[in-house]
């Protein structure tokens, strides 16, 4: 029989089936891969859960919009790579949910802010912006510093990250509470903490507080980012595709 | 794709009376449609693009399998493209920057290409990486040292600015500088009168205290307790990042207050070492740009 697009147009089904193949095979080609393919995400090392404080300190971060004018992604450009330092790997974001590569910058990038400034400067920047870059534009966070961080439960927290896949292991999850207040508790024994969190920064964030403010969260998780891989120990092979 | 000689073959094409086409010979209850067939400049562009992405995907990275992807013919990645850009920009300016490694800090001045180097290049890595904290001018603020006056924490000759920016101040690095001033108040170390004393003397320095009586009282206990890192006269000591007090220059603030709160809970300001995030040049670049920026002994 001779094919002729009449028979397609003049019967539902085949039409729907034809239509169903076309769009899937689009789809196949693209999502599948994704979930088997072994360049997507390169293998170094370092890259570890976030601890229980620079989880919410996360949190917060999604909460008040930061992506929305910050991104988390130093692309392959030679001006990006000799402003912010190395570019992003996929393997750092892997246990974002979701990632916050954001797709603006109306501020600067932040995927490698960790360890650049102190924490002194980012409480009195997240306060009052301008007090220490007078043309910046951001709304201040003065209200961070007196709100205690309100932990609803940490435990079933990680618990819902490890369902969708971040390696919290039990010891994590057990010691999640304590974990939490001992990373901004400079008389607190840290070790185990870092033992389970390694380069996790410690120390009480924000100074002008006794109690575990929103600000100690989020200072700890900004003092983490880009800081977890190692790029000076990495291989020029571990990053290629 | 149609065109006019294909429909001839259909049987049932006409010629439209109104329009004087022809029809594609379909017709759906009575109704007939006209053939139109695309322009022709329109359906070459259109093949044209189709040879263009499948050479495309042969030359470049393109298709996925279900392990890998395809690398193309021309073997290209957008992070070699980086890798050698960098290279080329490292290459141009190698031979600066062995310069600037190989000359003594306290020589860079002297040296008319390199100071042309730190003005031009010091300039760029100083916004990018210190002016966040110590202003866009080296004017500091609250808490962030002022880099363009001639009062300096930790030193301020070129040698001791490289060594400030190369490990920090207060931070997890091994040879960072480090001093700690004692919690006077909130350790119980004074009572609320000594500290209240104390302040009133050290703002007596500069003369700027009001209470007399309380800086002659304050004067025993500054030398029993500030003295030994701020000086008896509070000259401050820069071995020990001691501030000198008796100046009208302040980094925390120079009224009663803030002097007490200094005294109370004491100020742990902290520097990056910036010889982990930045290259031996940068590192040296940005301490001979700030001996430059005015205030350098």
């Amino acid at each position: 029989m001779k094919f002729s697009h009449a028979i397609v147009e003049k019967n539902v089904v085949i039409l729907a089936l034809l239509t169903l193949i076309t769009v899937s095979i689009g789809g196949l080609v693209q999502i599948v891969p994704l979930f088997s393919i072994e360049t997507t995400i390169e293998r170094v090392g370092g890259v570890r859960p976030y601890t229980p404080l620079e989880q919410m300190g996360r949190n917060i971060y999604i909460r008040e919009g930061c992506y929305v004018c910050h991104s988390q992604q130093i692309r392959t450009f030679r001006d990006e790579v000799e402003r912010y330092g190395p570019y992003s790997l996929a393997a750092e974001s892997m246990y974002d949910h979701p990632f916050q590569w954001g797709s603006k910058r109306i501020g600067p990038d932040l995927a490698r802010v960790g360890g650049k400034y102190s924490n002194d400067w980012h409480v009195a920047h997240l306060k009052d912006p301008r007090a220490v870059v007078p043309e910046s534009i951001m709304p201040t966070y003065a209200f961070l510093a007196s709100r205690p961080l309100s932990v609803p439960n940490i435990q079933d927290h990680l618990k819902t990250l490890r369902t969708v896949g971040v390696p919290y292991t039990d010891d994590m999850i057990a010691n999640a509470a304590a974990d939490l207040k001992a990373q901004a508790d400079p008389d607190a024994d840290t070790s185990g903490l870092l033992k389970r969190y390694p380069k996790a920064v410690v120390g009480k964030f924000n100074t002008e507080s006794p109690e575990l403010t929103e600000m100690d969260a989020l200072v700890a998780y900004l003092q983490m980012l880009g800081t977890l891989v190692e790029f000076s120990k990495l291989q020029p092979e571990d990053l290629h595709q | 794709m149609s065109t006019n000689t294909d429909n001839h073959a259909h049987a049932g094409t006409e010629r439209d009376a109104h329009t004087g086409r022809e029809t594609t010979g379909h017709e759906w209850d009575g109704i007939k449609e006209l053939n139109t067939p695309l322009p022709k400049w329109w359906l070459y562009t259109f093949y044209a693009c189709i040879a263009f992405a499948l050479v495309y995907t042969v030359l470049y990275p393109a298709w996925p399998s279900l392990h890998s992807h395809t690398k193309g013919v021309l073997g290209w990645t957008r992070r070699d493209t980086v890798k050698s850009e960098l290279d080329t920009r490292q290459q141009a300016l190698a031979p600066l920057k062995a310069k600037l490694l190989a000359t003594p800090i306290g020589d860079v001045e002297k040296d008319p290409e390199l100071r042309g180097y730190v003005q031009a290049a010091g300039h760029i890595a100083f916004a990018e990486n210190c002016a966040a904290c110590h202003g866009a001018g080296g004017a500091g603020g609250k808490g962030f040292p002022n880099l363009a006056d001639d009062d300096w924490l930790w030193g301020g000759t070129p040698e001791q600015i490289l060594q400030t920016v190369t490990y920090g101040v207060r931070n997890s690095n091994p040879d960072s500088r480090v001093s700690d001033m004692p919690r006077f108040g909130a350790d119980g170390l004074l009572t609320k009168e000594q500290i209240n004393d104390v302040a009133e003397y050290v703002l007596s320095l500069s003369n700027t205290g009001t209470d007399k009586a309380a800086a002659g009282r304050g004067a025993q206990v500054f030398a029993d307790n500030c003295a030994a890192c701020h000086g008896d006269k509070g000259d401050g000591n820069p071995d020990v990042g001691a501030p000198r007090l008796n100046d009208a220059i302040w980094l925390y603030g120079g009224d009663k207050a803030t002097v007490v709160q200094t005294i109370t809970y004491a100020r742990r300001g902290s520097m990056p070492a910036w010889s982990e995030r930045l290259d031996p040049a940068t590192v040296k670049l940005l301490a001979a740009y700030v001996h430059t920026l005015g205030g350098g002994k």
